[in-house]
């Protein structure tokens, strides 16, 4: 029996190049080549999209309501159907995913994107913290990722060579990705927190990516091989890191099983793990052998535009079904301090 | 199952807080947790029985919390399962219960709970709106300096006597008395007084705008075999939809966007409403500022354009007339602007399971919760009835 009650598929894909600085645009003049080009990859003009959802951070902006201005890029008159959730794209994708399910609509537009460069980021990322106790510390992005990375050395389940092997792959695949900010031979670098070097870390950049979902025949017509999801799910976990086993992802697993990543074979994942140590704990909930072929766009560690690095990853993983490089993907994406919140959405491409 | 249609859905639980200018008493967690535990109890159901939470607010600088709802999991009971975070400006209460309903309309969810929230004495909203953009207009000191404009271009479009603005605020601010959840208890409210109190964008004066708040509203959405459970009679979604316009544009009407008109039109589709004006048997529309009762009248097609000042004018809209706008107090009485939208659409189902208690509107059958956002560019509105959908 299908798992739900109608068939949906990504049939289109587009990112920015990722930039260290884009100081010379706004985030509408960001996003807009993007739309465009995602649209012109299906033919469809805004007004003719059933639903349209963003993903996107005030606090990245530095302004509240900063989305209202980008909705201004997407053309939205007449009036359209439209959402926005505070979260990466990947969740914005999901609630459009939930709205073609109820039938409502046939095609939506996803689109996300995310400025790091004007701030801090490892500043900013502190505000998500418990206000209460936790944020007046400050402790920020890389401390808490290197704790975890600490704790899965101490447990025996990588050392400091290995996490250097995974920022070196990624960066060696990012070479085929002409959007990535960071590819091909890059120094493992001095120790930013221990244990994590820079080559562990990664980027910080602005970026914005867009997909274009559709319903059964619809996707058929939009696109010569659909990726369809099969399955997308999302689960999150305590906010404290003092009541979480920072080796292990339940969330991941949970979400995993419910979307079926385990009722058959994976060829391809695209892992939002932005930290070369975050790759070690999503392999393992997510039961990923070495023959699956693991972030081939070369992943966060090559471009990690925040609010979109998790859209991307579904978008990465549905453009190799597109091009016939796989047939049955999953995409992860992630929120959160050390994996906190975390979707996972298997991708499957019709057999000949 | 049956994989064709949409699973009808239905609110069986309510749960908000007694809002207040400040909740010195309770975490942001704690605040959200004690409307989320009201409306559990409301369903006599348990954490256990929910199988996804989506919750929303308005923007993250009015707390200061960058994505909250990673703090609030554990609060909210959500760990271990899916949790949603929905922003979509001043309409987010409303859309997010839509989105939460989604969930159960398409069959991917059975039993959801749904909160907004915003504890405004965290920080400062005025301030939280003001965070200068480069090349951008400034926000013409707080929301009111935005839309008195729009209002003053109503009065002028319309020939509306400028009483109108007052009569609204005085009928929301009795009905609060009313309400137990009510923000503003002006016991000694009079009309003179709403009158006499001081302007602050003309033409909308101290009295006729709505305060800061602490406060959540959460309601637990389920299934028909959910609600066959419901210890009491359930709310029924008969028709729910967003829509967006862009901020500024040339061809943009603030006194009545295009974009309202179209949500209210596909919500009526859905709910097979011809005739909203004697069809629907009370209103909690989103008025932050008085006038805008009179506005949003017409917009949502409850009077003809240029006829919504005269409802007010004759009383139609009071709680005891035939048809009852803001019997809760509304957002006049009650602000905290994330969870507003949702204690609308909370308020109209409350209405049509017959629990508003004092201000309940005698045989509320159908009632409808709206809530606008942004630059008046996004709405969200749903019709609940106290029967199920026929379709």
């Amino acid at each position: 029996m299908a798992r739900y009650a109608r068939e949906v598929a990504v049939v289109a894909f587009a990112q920015s190049d990722h930039l260290r600085r884009t100081d010379e645009l706004s985030e509408v003049e960001m996003v807009m080549p993007v739309l465009h080009q995602v649209l012109a990859a299906t033919g469809l003009k805004a007004g003719e999209i059933g639903f349209t959802c963003s993903g996107s951070s005030d606090y990245l902006a530095g302004r509240a309501f900063s989305f209202t201005m980008t909705l201004d890029g997407v053309g939205a008159w007449p009036p359209i159907s439209e959402s926005h959730v505070e979260m990466d794209g990947a969740w914005a994708l999901y609630e459009a995913w939930v709205k073609i399910q109820t039938g409502e609509a046939d095609t939506a537009l996803v689109y996300s994107y995310g400025k790091s460069s004007p701030g801090s980021v490892r500043d900013v990322l502190t505000r998500q913290l418990d206000p209460y106790y936790l944020a007046p510390l400050w402790p920020d992005s890389v401390a808490l990722a290197a704790l975890q990375a600490q704790a899965l050395i101490d447990a025996g389940e990588t050392d400091e060579a290995r996490l250097a092997a995974i920022g070196a792959r990624s960066r060696a695949a990012a070479s085929a990705n002409p959007h990535a900010q960071l590819s091909g031979v890059v120094p493992q670098g001095e120790y930013q927190v221990a244990p994590l070097r820079t080559g562990d870390c990664p980027p910080i950049g602005d970026g914005a990516a867009a997909v274009v979902l559709a319903a059964g025949d619809v996707a058929r017509r939009l696109c010569e091989r659909p990726a369809w999801i099969t399955g997308i799910d999302h689960r999150i976990e305590a906010h404290s890191l003092g009541l979480r086993d920072l080796t292990d992802s339940p969330s991941t697993r949970i979400a995993a099983e419910h979307a079926g990543v385990f009722e058959g074979p994976v060829d391809t994942a695209e892992l939002h793990a932005a930290f070369s140590s975050q790759e070690v704990v999503l392999r393992k909930a997510l039961g990923l052998g070495e023959d699956v072929s693991v972030n081939p766009s070369g992943g966060a560690l090559a471009a990690n535009p925040i609010m979109a690095a998790g859209l991307i990853r579904i978008g990465e993983a549905a453009a190799r079904i597109h091009r016939g490089e796989s047939d049955r993907a999953v995409a992860h994406a992630t929120s959160g301090p050390c994996l906190q919140q975390n979707l996972v959405a298997v991708l499957e491409g019709d057999r000949a | 199952m049956s994989t064709s249609g949409k699973e009808p859905v239905a609110v069986v639980g309510i749960g908000q807080t007694k809002h207040v200018a400040a909740r010195h008493d309770v975490s942001i967690a704690g605040l959200v947790r004690e409307a989320a535990a009201r409306a559990l109890a409301d369903a006599e159901l348990t954490w256990a029985d929910i199988d996804a939470v989506v919750i929303g607010k308005a923007p993250d600088f009015f707390e200061g919390v960058m994505m909250p709802e990673l703090y609030l999991a554990d609060a909210l009971g959500a760990v271990g399962k899916p949790m949603l975070r929905v922003h979509t400006a001043g309409s987010v209460g409303g859309s997010t219960a839509l989105v939460a309903s989604n969930l159960v309309a398409a069959r991917v969810h059975r039993t959801v709970l749904t909160l907004a929230f915003e504890k405004q004495s965290e920080s400062n909203a005025m301030w939280g709106l003001s965070l200068p953009v480069p090349f951008q207009q400034p926000l013409l000191a707080g929301a009111g300096g935005f839309f008195a404009p729009h209002v003053r271009a109503y009065m002028r479009r319309t020939g509306a006597p400028d009483t109108v603005g007052s009569l609204v605020a005085y009928k929301d601010r009795r009905n609060a008395l009313k309400n137990p959840y009510a923000h503003l208890h002006e016991h000694d409210i009079t009309l003179e007084k709403v009158q006499a109190s001081p302007m602050l964008w003309d033409p909308i004066r101290y009295s006729e705008t709505c305060p800061s708040s602490d406060g959540a509203c959460a309601m637990i959405l389920t299934d028909r075999a959910g609600a066959a459970r419901s210890p009491k009679p359930p709310a029924w979604v008969h028709g729910g939809a967003m829509r967006s316009e862009p901020t500024l544009f040339a061809g943009k009407d603030f006194v009545s966007p295009q974009a309202g008109k179209d949500c209210a039109a596909d919500v009526y589709r859905q709910a097979g409403i011809t005739d909203p004006r004697r069809e629907i048997d009370a209103v909690e529309m989103y008025v932050p500022f008085s006038w805008y009762e009179p506005m949003w009248l017409e917009n949502l097609g409850f009077a003809g354009e240029g006829e919504g000042w005269k409802l007010t004018e004759a009383g139609v809209t009071e709680l005891d007339g035939d048809l009852p706008v803001n019997p809760s107090g509304g957002v006049l009485s009650t602000n905290p602007i994330g969870a507003s939208g949702m204690i609308r659409f909370a308020e109209a189902a409350l209405q049509v399971r017959g629990q508003a208690g004092e201000h309940q509107v005698p045989d509320a059958r159908r009632a409808m919760g709206h809530a606008y956002g942004g630059g008046a560019q996004f709405f969200a509105m749903w019709l609940v009835g106290a029967q199920p959908p026929s379709s």
